[in-house]
């Protein structure tokens, strides 16, 4: 919502283009086959569509609105979510307009009673965590799509109904221009929390809703303090309640604040009683200057599922599959993880480089990642917002400690995204080979970075395939270049890169000695590592990753 | 915020199990019994440590830093 006087997309700082519908073929009668459809272009959507195109694969990427969405909304993106824009190549704008920041400080009434401290090392290319309004997001990534030939951006063009078969799906599609049918092999349902796309399907999210409701405002205003993460526990600006605090870039600040128990939602969203609350708390922290409300909304806490993430030759992803509370800033950096995850399984599958049995490991893994989601979503939730009397009572007991005393202060931790392990992948064959190492990422895990002497990183040297990781100071093995020459002939993109030097960082951060083997994902997370090579295996965990489903 | 010793000390991640039983204890206890079940188990703790100055020790602790205004 907007202040009265001002209209739904009349921001003090972003103008909203507006995108007209587009003459399509199927309007003119000339129906083909799409391989892939993506219902929402937003962040997730994009996501999708640009990983898509880094496989060669054409999209249709539909959306019902004429513009970006409203109001700021997400604003946190995570470092997973940084490497993901790097590898579609859409992450310059966003370094250059975005906040980075690794610290945070909470607060009990007028104590600072815990110190955030995000890990890090000289190592990584990205910081923990950036914020950037969504519309930004948005706009970034829309250049990005505009600009790749592949993806057929389609605005003004809503999805009215669905018909599926086992391997396609027909959509009904209305824009200003007319409405058509359109056929497509594969179709990415993102398109949000109140997903059309779920409905229409008869499909139903599953799981809790959390008590606690805040308000989300956004101001703008002149206000010295670095880009952390503040939080307020019963400070005086908002007594009883919680309150956080987050810079944005153009000088936009993002205050969230816990309603009391038995206000209305109805008087809180009202323009007055923001203004007033908004105002007591910037009085709070010091803030004297000049302010102006840019946008607000309400929001509860919910950790809502669904069971399957795919639905035949329909897909959710992002927040159409679930919704993870605020705390923790998991929702917009799961979805993205989710498109990046079906983006590159789905591009090998419609390439025919992989099975199309690939994509059953999507609902595991990736719902796996929201389950986990879930349970630290749980606890920084019940410490937020605490459901009943004794979550409550226990909390300002944990923080009345926490303000001369270290040992509660952990319970304050917003537990923020951290990367998601696929510790049970379909994709991992030999997990138990972890057992030989001392260090280095398990099987499943992301790959760690590393910085190289001419200031690049490891992992921009991966390619867009499956990337082999081998440590040899001596010419490769014969036995090692067979297998190089059949995982190279298997999947078309897969890079490898050997690595020379055993006594460096390099081999220090991967647990590496000779002959030690590595083989990454295109998502960069670990398929498969062997402290000494063994190549069946290798062999065989590529399979897997190309959707061989034989054990 | 000055750091404390207190001996023997519980790890974060039982601590947290801790915290979750508290409060649902609490719950359980309800709202007219909260204060004589809180004294409880302050007392079956003070029999559990063996000895009395700790349980004197974590008292001076939990008077520490009360609110004027009262509390939750």
């Amino acid at each position: 919502m907007r202040p009265a006087g001002r209209g739904e997309l009349d921001s003090l700082y972003f103008s909203y283009p507006t995108f007209a519908a587009k003459a399509v073929p199927e309007l003119d009668g000339i129906a083909s086959t799409h391989k892939v459809t993506i219902v929402g272009a937003g962040p997730i959507g994009m996501t999708a569509a640009l990983t898509l195109a880094r496989y060669g694969i054409a999209s249709v990427l539909l959306d019902a609105k004429s513009t970006f969405n409203d109001g700021s909304r997400a604003t946190c993106i995570a470092r997973p979510s940084m490497q993901i824009f790097d590898r579609i190549g859409a992450v310059a704008p966003f370094v250059e307009k975005s906040l980075g920041w690794r610290h945070g400080r909470s607060y009990f009434r007028d104590h600072q009673i815990y110190r955030l401290e995000m890990p890090h090392s000289d190592d990584e290319k990205y910081l923990p965590m950036y914020n950037l309004q969504q519309q930004y997001m948005e706009q970034y990534l829309h250049d990005a799509v505009t600009a790749q030939p592949l993806i057929d951006m389609r605005w003004q063009s809503e999805v009215t109904g669905i018909a599926t078969a086992e391997r396609s799906a027909m959509l009904q599609v209305t824009s200003p221009l007319g409405s058509y049918a359109l056929d497509s092999a594969y179709v990415l349902a993102a398109d949000g929390a109140r997903s059309p796309m779920r409905s229409m399907l008869g499909l139903r999210l599953k799981g809790e809703n959390y008590e606690g409701r805040y308000v989300i405002a956004d101001v703008q205003m002149d206000h010295d303090f670095p880009t952390e993460r503040r939080a307020f526990f019963d400070p005086a600006g908002n007594p009883g309640g919680t309150v956080l605090i987050h810079k944005q870039p153009d000088n936009i600040w993002r205050v969230d604040y816990q309603l009391r128990e038995g206000e209305s939602e109805v008087d809180a969203v009202r323009e007055d009683n923001i203004r007033a609350r908004v105002g007591a708390i910037l009085d709070d922290i010091g803030h004297t200057g000049p302010w102006a409300l840019e946008w607000w909304s309400i929001y509860t806490a919910n950790t809502l599922a669904l069971d399957d993430y795919r639905h035949g030759p329909v897909i959710f992803i992002g927040d159409s599959a679930h919704i993870v509370p605020i705390f923790g800033v998991r929702g917009l950096n799961n979805g993205i993880a989710d498109a990046h995850n079906i983006g590159w399984k789905l591009g090998y599958v419609v390439n025919r480089w992989a099975d199309a049995a690939l994509l059953d490991s999507y609902t595991p893994e990736r719902r796996g990642a929201t389950l986990d989601v879930f349970a630290n979503a749980k606890k920084s939730t019940r410490f937020m917002t605490p459901p009943t009397r004794g979550w409550a009572l226990a909390r300002e007991a944990a923080l009345s400690l926490a303000i001369s005393h270290d040992f509660t202060r952990g319970l304050a931790n917003p537990r923020q995204m951290q990367p998601y392990t696929y510790a049970d992948s379909p994709l991992t064959r030999f997990p138990a080979r972890d057992g030989e190492f001392t260090a280095g990422p398990v099987c499943g895990a992301a790959a760690p970075n590393v910085r190289l002497a001419d200031g690049g990183h490891l992992l921009d040297q991966a390619g867009d395939g499956f990337t082999g990781i081998l440590f040899s100071a001596n010419t490769p093995s014969d036995e090692a270049a067979d297998l190089l020459q059949d995982l190279a002939a298997a999947d078309p993109k897969f890079t490898v890169h050997v690595i020379l030097d055993l006594d460096g960082a390099i081999a220090s951060t991967y647990g590496a000695g000779a002959n030690t083997f590595y083989l990454l994902r295109p998502d960069l997370h670990v398929a498969g590592r062997w402290r000494s090579l063994v190549p069946d295996e290798v062999r065989r965990t590529l399979a897997a990753g190309l959707g061989d489903s034989a054990p | 915020m000055t750091e404390t010793a207190t001996t023997p000390t519980t790890p974060f991640d039982e601590l947290e199990q801790a915290y979750e039983a508290l409060a649902q204890a609490i719950d359980r206890a309800g709202p007219h019994n909260e204060a004589v079940f809180l004294a409880k188990l302050a007392l079956t703790l003070g029999q559990q440590l063996g000895s009395v100055a700790p349980f004197k020790e974590a008292i001076a602790m939990a008077l520490q830093d009360l609110p004027a205004r009262g509390g939750a």
